[in-house]
């Protein structure tokens, strides 16, 4: 953050992948914006001032989504309430995700891409994609590789992305079986989560995901719970769920996370919350399997 | 930079927009059209909402420079009858106190009442969830939005 670079910011406006990746590479230090619903906060309160902005919202190839065998491919630039409108039916998880975020001015603009590029652990479609094992799509002028999400995430804020990269999809695996999130917040609309969860089952594979948001430096899995839940649902009888096996999930999943105090709440009653939420979860989504 | 675009259906340009500037500050200090308010400019509380091409968005969160090329519709260029229908419903309902929520209140109650023109009161809140009011205690706001509503249908 120079003088120079004060003076003379830029704004640059590809229309293109192959543009934006290229102004990337010629800029690593470059902020990418899509929605501008996070970066617009800091620039506006001047906690931030990067030498080169890199408007994102006009690339087409990052505006589109489309079926890729049993997985949908989200490009980064697609909005809230696209995802909320347009992917319900296969991506339940993180619509519903979607479908908390902000207000309808917040979910108008800002998009999946910017959400990872933010990697806030407390970011709303990062527990739904850790629970279906989605992969982010990373590209740069180098090539173009696939990063597990339960990877992309490296610490508070932090992300696999080389300065060169940008996101330029999510691929979602298609709805295989129910899907659940939940989300704690001082109320309904606006709010950054206090703790979430996310679940997806697999009922052919007979698999549990889980994803657990705002509870640790960067959003986390129970796989504890998930092979707890895995192994002792009765996926056969399709019985109704045993509530010792709900409360021991809630308490894996709250085993599972790194919380700690904050403004926002305390590590305990995270924990707690947790535990309550993942159980509601497991019996919401068993009471669809068992009901369809 | 030079950022040029169309406010409310007419040809507009704003020169030396510092390029990390919102929409907002163009709008207001450069175009001088002060109808959306700046309160809060983190997308808080909708004072600042307006139309970018045909969504509605917090003008305070997007980058002047997005805006190029795009158009604009503030609180201003709601003079349709159905502009001017919602903001008559607030004056009537007693929806305006101090007035400052209300040009963003307005556009949020035009684009809600745009996509649907029969809401429900869950429907109502959850569309004006992110306009905050300081004031009124939101009653005479719904009470707006119904009557707006009411005579849109009729
Ligand atoms: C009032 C308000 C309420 C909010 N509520 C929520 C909420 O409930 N849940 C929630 O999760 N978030 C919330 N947010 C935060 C924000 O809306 C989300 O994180 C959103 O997904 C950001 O997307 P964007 O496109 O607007 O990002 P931008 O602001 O454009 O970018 C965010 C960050 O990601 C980087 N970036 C953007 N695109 C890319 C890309 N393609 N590749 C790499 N990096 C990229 C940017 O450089 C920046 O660092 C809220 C924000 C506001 C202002
Ligand atoms: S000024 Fe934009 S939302 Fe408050
Ligand atoms: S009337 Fe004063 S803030 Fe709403």
């Amino acid at each position: 953050m120079t003088t120079t670079a004060l003076d003379t910011p830029v704004f640059l406006r590809p229309t293109t992948l192959a543009e934006a990746l290229a102004a990337k590479a010629a800029h690593p230090d470059a902020a990418p914006i899509t929605g501008g619903t996070d970066i617009m906060v800091e620039l506006n309160f001047d906690v931030r001032r990067p030498a080169v902005l890199l408007d994102l919202s006009e690339v087409a190839e990052l505006r589109t989504w489309e079926r890729d065998g049993d997985r949908v491919r989200v490009g980064a630039a697609v909005t809230y309430t696209r995802i909320v409108h347009e992917l319900a039916d296969e991506l339940p998880g993180l619509a519903l995700a979607a479908r908390t975020v902000g207000s309808p001015q917040i979910r108008n603009r800002g998009t999946v891409g910017g959400n990872l590029g933010a990697a806030s652990p407390a970011g709303d479609c990062h527990p739904p994609l850790l629970a279906t094992g989605a992969d982010v799509e990373v590209a740069g002028v180098r090539g173009t590789r696939l990063v597990p999400v339960a990877e992309f995430f490296t610490g508070v804020k932090r992300t696999a992305l080389a300065a060169d990269e940008l996101v330029t999809a999510v691929l979602v695996p298609r709805k295989r079986g129910p899907q659940q999130f939940a989300k704690i917040g001082t109320r309904n609309a606006m709010v950054i989560a206090v703790c979430s969860f996310a679940l997806a089952l697999d009922t052919s594979a007979r698999t549990v995901g889980t994803g657990i948001g705002s509870a640790g430096p960067t959003p986390l899995r129970a796989p504890q719970a998930q092979e707890l839940a895995a192994a002792e649902l009765p996926w056969e009888s399709r019985d109704d769920i045993d509530v010792r096996l709900a409360t021991r999930f809630g308490e894996l999943v709250a085993a599972a996370a790194r919380p700690i105090d904050d403004v926002r709440g305390t590590a305990a009653y995270r924990r707690l919350a947790l535990a309550v939420l993942a159980r509601r979860c497991l019996r919401w989504a068993w009471q669809e399997y068992r009901c369809a | 930079m030079r950022v040029t675009l169309t406010v409310n259906d007419e040809a507009r340009v704003a020169d030396d927009v510092w390029p990390g500037e919102s929409l907002l500050s163009m709008l207001r200090e450069r175009l001088g059209l002060t109808g959306s308010k700046n309160a809060c400019e983190q997308g808080e509380c909708g004072s600042c909402s307006i139309y970018l091409d045909d969504t509605l968005v917090c003008s305070c969160l997007v980058a002047a420079g997005q805006a190029e090329g795009h158009r604009v519709r503030t609180v201003e260029g709601l003079t349709d009858g159905d502009g001017d229908a919602v903001k008559a419903a607030f004056v009537e309902a007693g929806a305006v106190q101090c007035g400052f929520c209300t040009p963003g209140l307005v556009v949020s109650t035009h684009a809600l009442l745009d996509r649907d023109a029969d809401p429900t009161d869950p429907d109502i809140r959850e569309a004006l969830a992110g306009n905050l009011c300081r004031c009124t205690g939101y009653e005479k706001i719904l009470d707006a939005v119904r009557l707006a509503a009411e005579r849109r249908r009729a």
